[in-house]
């Protein structure tokens, strides 16, 4: 089930290419911001903080917050300085499991 | 108002001692340095650390050992009183080694300090096939390791937290922004401190890191103390990736990997080099090389308090009786046993560690 | 390793009137910056965007096309989504999709502009908050707009997105303005120098209008606001006029000015100083842009908030300035130049009094309640760092250590204005003594490879031998 959106999409001409976030599949504009298209297609929280494993959304889009942190290959990314590309594969940026030794 | 002891120098040295003389019941005043004094309390590995120290000097192998062993226990008290988790981990330590030749160089010196601790020197040599059942992120270019079973790790920001509180909590006073600039001698110790104020005190220990190079010669002490840069670079917080401790990385239980240390001799300079990041990053990426894709969030450098031969110094001022120079390089590894035992040493109390070799009558003038 | 006349750090106005400037003038540069497209954030996608766009943001943004057309026009070596992560006695080490890089540059101008303050009150880390600027950056790059938000603060830039919205058919649902008429008071004793910037108070004035005609409802001296949602945020609460409001939103737009980005100008070394009346830290340098630190200067907002015409003069004085140090421009000519456009500067630079006092910070936002979070990274809550001030804590690199405020992914970016406020507030000290958390490298992460990239195993570090 797709989410409301609570963004609006002024120009729709670019083409709609597949992108998973978290599992789900999205059709987001290609070449565009993955941060904003993530958000224009209604996902709320991209990142678990970790200590507390609440939610957080981009908040500044200027690659300076770090609150839209993603997985992209195993590797941490900002998705505000992302571009849509066909295929990715992106997680959200989870709370690691805090563990002392025996649990590693 | 004159209180039994004034510690000069609020960092994990200065406060260890000033809790362990809080616990006596003793009347405790710490001077405390600026926010941006140079502080090895926030810049250390956290490592609680025997192997390898005092090769050449048996006693202070036995007196790592002997903090070692007072970790937990310490450890316990502390959180029981504050509600923190040191997160203390004493399962052995890894000294990684990427060349046969060293790999059997360090085992010889261990196995020969062994008997001379009359076989209490618990460690094994790990061939490169072992390791890896140990450690599963190791990588091809470790050929093997030396563990040392009375190693471990804990968080050192905690415990520097956890002290400032219980001593304060203990009746202990904590004065901060102090810099101590002068000392007189009368029926008490009167320092006169940077902003004008004076402290005075029955006794004093000085505990100031490197800043007892200049303050020591004021009481009569040598301070031959100087300055070694370590460099330490920490990722963001990962998946569990190394069990055991090393010299080169130790995963701390938030998940951030931490990686070290450079040891540079550049004087007061606690600079972060892009230089010395590019090595501490290439070695732990040749030791763990999952961390390639590992983000480096963070970076420190910070100053480690060297004497001459890398020992401690523990020292009664000769000129000013009733003054006390306590300083070393593993201050976290040492911060149990100056807790537990050296009060005694101060108070001259029954049971105190012998220390002599620890004394400035080492330094030849 | 490459070797430059002039390395520049970011492709805002600033840098990029810098480049060109110094280019025209026969100066080797290396412009940097970690966008895909030329225009920092006033000017983000300036080239790319579409005539809609255009249209919505206006014609101040438009003008932007005539910087990024200049560079593009000159020798200027640009390159983008560069990462600049340490910089070092004129090296400059950076990250790009292609490879790591190493630069040497006989000058670095750091042109790293501003960022909103942080505006922490209760609720504000929950998504669906948003500052004003990021709201405005979606519009500009991706043509995105929140179909009813709230904006919340106070500042030329909250009236100005607010119109944005209007303009692109989404007016804001409400405007709950901090601001208070004493501030306006105060700043009416400001009003002689801020006639000289006449164009922006009728810039101003027309705004309002705008908002007005759209029927924008505006809550103007709005007190106890809090962001209310559990997952996420789903109304605001706040008190205007003797009455308690809770609006429901999906969209909080906060906004209560903007700072210096100071993490480059910390990271190297420089020397800043508490300027009361922009309420922020601010670098020392000389009106050039040039620093203490040898070879690096700094213009733009980074050097003390002066909006973007400003920021793009200063480049322009900068980059003279720099190519005169190198030899490329007599100091007769480089005077010639500048001259001009050091007035100008100052005719810019006449509305800050009054839009400083106009539009102070939320005064409830510089001193949040204990339960409010400041570092978002590390999720440190006020009462945490006012618990550390009485702990013996008299700045922010001791409260670091004591509560990790500060040590997260940001470093301080959007702690650390706060966190020194409340310690100096706890302690009775001032800004100055203070001081300012450290800023050490990497300037933005960067993984372990791309560092270790940089490693030369023939040429190891000197090092002591081990210890006993």
């Amino acid at each position: 089930m797709k989410p409301v959106s609570r963004f609006e999409e002024l120009e729709s001409g670019a083409p709609r290419v597949p992108v998973r976030f978290g599992g789900q599949e999205y059709q987001l504009a290609e070449g565009s911001n993955l941060a904003a298209a993530l958000m224009a297609a209604g996902v709320d929280a991209f990142r678990q903080t970790s200590h507390r494993g609440v939610g957080r959304a981009p908040f500044c889009m200027m690659g300076a917050c770090f609150d839209c942190l993603v997985l992209v290959n195993g590797e941490t990314r900002q998705a505000c300085l992302m571009e849509v590309e066909t295929g990715l594969d992106v997680q959200p940026a989870r709370r690691m499991r805090e563990g002392p030794y025996a649990s590693r | 108002m004159s209180s039994d002891f004034a510690i000069v120098g609020g960092g994990i040295v200065g406060l260890s001692v000033a809790w362990g003389l809080l616990k006596r019941g003793l009347g405790v005043t710490v001077l405390d340095g600026a926010d941006d004094a140079l502080r090895a309390s926030r810049g250390n590995f956290g490592l609680v650390w025997v192997q390898g120290k005092g090769l050449k000097q048996p006693v202070y192998a036995r007196w790592s050992q002997t903090a070692a062993a007072a970790w937990s226990d310490f450890a316990e008290e502390l959180e029981d009183a504050t509600g923190f988790d040191l997160s203390l981990e004493q399962h052995g330590g890894l000294d990684l080694h990427f060349s046969e030749n060293s790999l059997a160089d360090w085992a010889a010196r261990y196995t020969k300090i062994q008997s001379i601790l009359h076989g209490d020197y618990p460690f094994e040599v790990l061939s490169a096939k072992e390791l890896r059942k140990e450690e599963p992120g190791i990588g091809d270019a470790v050929v093997g390791a030396l563990l040392h079973h009375q190693d471990g790790q804990v968080n050192p920001l905690r415990l520097l937290r956890a002290l400032a509180e219980e001593v304060r909590r203990l009746g202990g006073e904590i004065l901060s922004g102090k810099q101590v600039l002068s000392v007189t001698h009368g029926a008490v110790f009167d320092l006169g401190c940077s902003d004008g104020s004076r402290i005075e005190a029955d006794r004093v220990v000085l505990a100031a890191g490197l800043g007892a190079a200049e303050l020591g010669p004021k009481f009569g002490f040598k301070a031959p103390l100087s300055p070694e840069r370590g460099q330490v670079l920490i990722t963001e917080k990962l998946a569990p990736l190394i069990r055991r401790p090393s010299l080169i990385a130790r995963q701390v239980n938030e998940g951030a990997v931490q990686i070290g240390a450079t040891n540079e001799l550049v004087g007061q300079n606690d600079a972060v080099t892009r230089k010395g990041m590019a090595q501490l990053a290439a070695e732990a990426v040749a030791a763990y090389p999952d961390l390639a894709r590992a983000q480096l969030v963070r970076s420190w450098g910070a100053l480690r308090v060297m004497s001459p031969d890398g020992l401690p110094i523990y020292q009664e001022s000769e000129q000013m009786p009733g003054a006390f120079l306590v300083t070393c390089h593993s201050g976290v590894t040492l911060a149990a046993a100056h807790a537990r035992r050296l009060p005694e040493w101060l108070l001259k109390g029954e049971g105190a560690p012998d220390l002599e070799v620890f004394g400035e009558a080492r330094f030849a003038i | 390793m490459h070797r430059v006349n002039l390395a520049i750090i970011g492709a805002g106005p600033a840098g990029m009137a810098a480049a060109a400037e110094a280019a025209k003038a026969g100066v080797r540069v290396l412009l940097l910056d970690e966008q895909a497209t030329l225009g920092g954030q006033i000017f983000r996608n300036v080239e790319v965007g579409s005539e809609l766009r255009g249209a919505v943001l206006g014609r101040d943004y438009r003008r932007g096309a005539l910087l990024t057309d200049a560079v593009a026009k000159s020798d200027v070596d640009y390159v983008a989504k560069a990462r600049v992560w340490s910089i070092e006695e004129n090296h400059v080490a950076y990250s790009t999709p292609d490879g790591e890089y190493l630069v040497e540059a006989d000058h670095v101008l750091l042109a790293t502009g501003a960022l909103e303050r942080a505006m922490p009150v209760p609720g504000w880390t929950l998504p669906g908050v948003m500052t004003a600027g990021a709201a405005q950056i979606m519009l500009k790059q991706s043509g995105i707009v929140a179909r009813e938000a709230v904006l919340v603060g106070s500042g030329p830039l909250l009236y100005l997105v607010a119109v944005q919205l209007v303009r692109a058919g989404f007016p804001p649902k409400a405007l709950v303005e901090t601001q208070t008429r004493s501030d306006m008071r105060r700043a009416m004793t400001h009003w002689r120098a801020a006639m000289r910037g006449w164009r922006y108070l009728q810039k101003g004035a027309a705004t309002l209008n705008e908002l007005r005609n759209a029927g924008v409802p505006r809550y103007v001296k709005s007190r106890n606001i809090a962001l209310l949602g559990s997952r996420r945020v789903d109304a605001v609460h706040f008190s205007c006029g003797g009455a308690i409001h809770e609006m429901a939103t999906d969209t909080v737009l906060l906004h209560h000015g903007v700072v210096p980005d100071v993490q480059a100008a910390r990271m190297a070394g420089i020397e800043h100083h508490w300027n009361a009346q922009q309420n922020a830290f601010v670098p020392k340098v000389d009106p050039w842009g040039r620093t203490e630190c040898d070879g690096v200067w700094i213009a733009g907002d980074g050097a003390g908030i002066g909006g973007a015409m400003s920021a793009e003069l200063s480049g322009r004085i900068t980059g003279l300035a720099v190519a005169h140090e190198l030899g490329s421009l007599p100091r007769a000519e480089r005077d010639r130049r500048a001259n001009p456009l050091i007035g100008q500067r100052n005719v810019e630079l006449s509305i800050r009094p009054f839009i400083d006092r106009a539009f102070p910070p939320y005064h409830e936002a510089l001193a949040p309640e204990d339960e409010v979070t400041v570092c978002r990274c590390e999720e440190v809550k006020a009462g945490q760092i006012r618990e550390a001030a009485e702990q013996g804590c008299l700045g922010p690199n001791q409260a670091k250590a004591f509560t990790r405020a500060g040590m997260g992914r940001c470093q301080g970016r959007y702690c650390g204005l706060s966190v020194s406020r409340i310690l100096a507030d706890a302690n009775n000290r001032s800004m100055d003594d203070t001081g300012y958390v450290r800023v050490r490298p990497p300037l933005k992460p960067v993984t372990l490879g791309q560092v270790a990239a940089l490693h030369d195993p023939n040429a190891p570090l000197e090092q002591a031998g081990g210890h006993d």
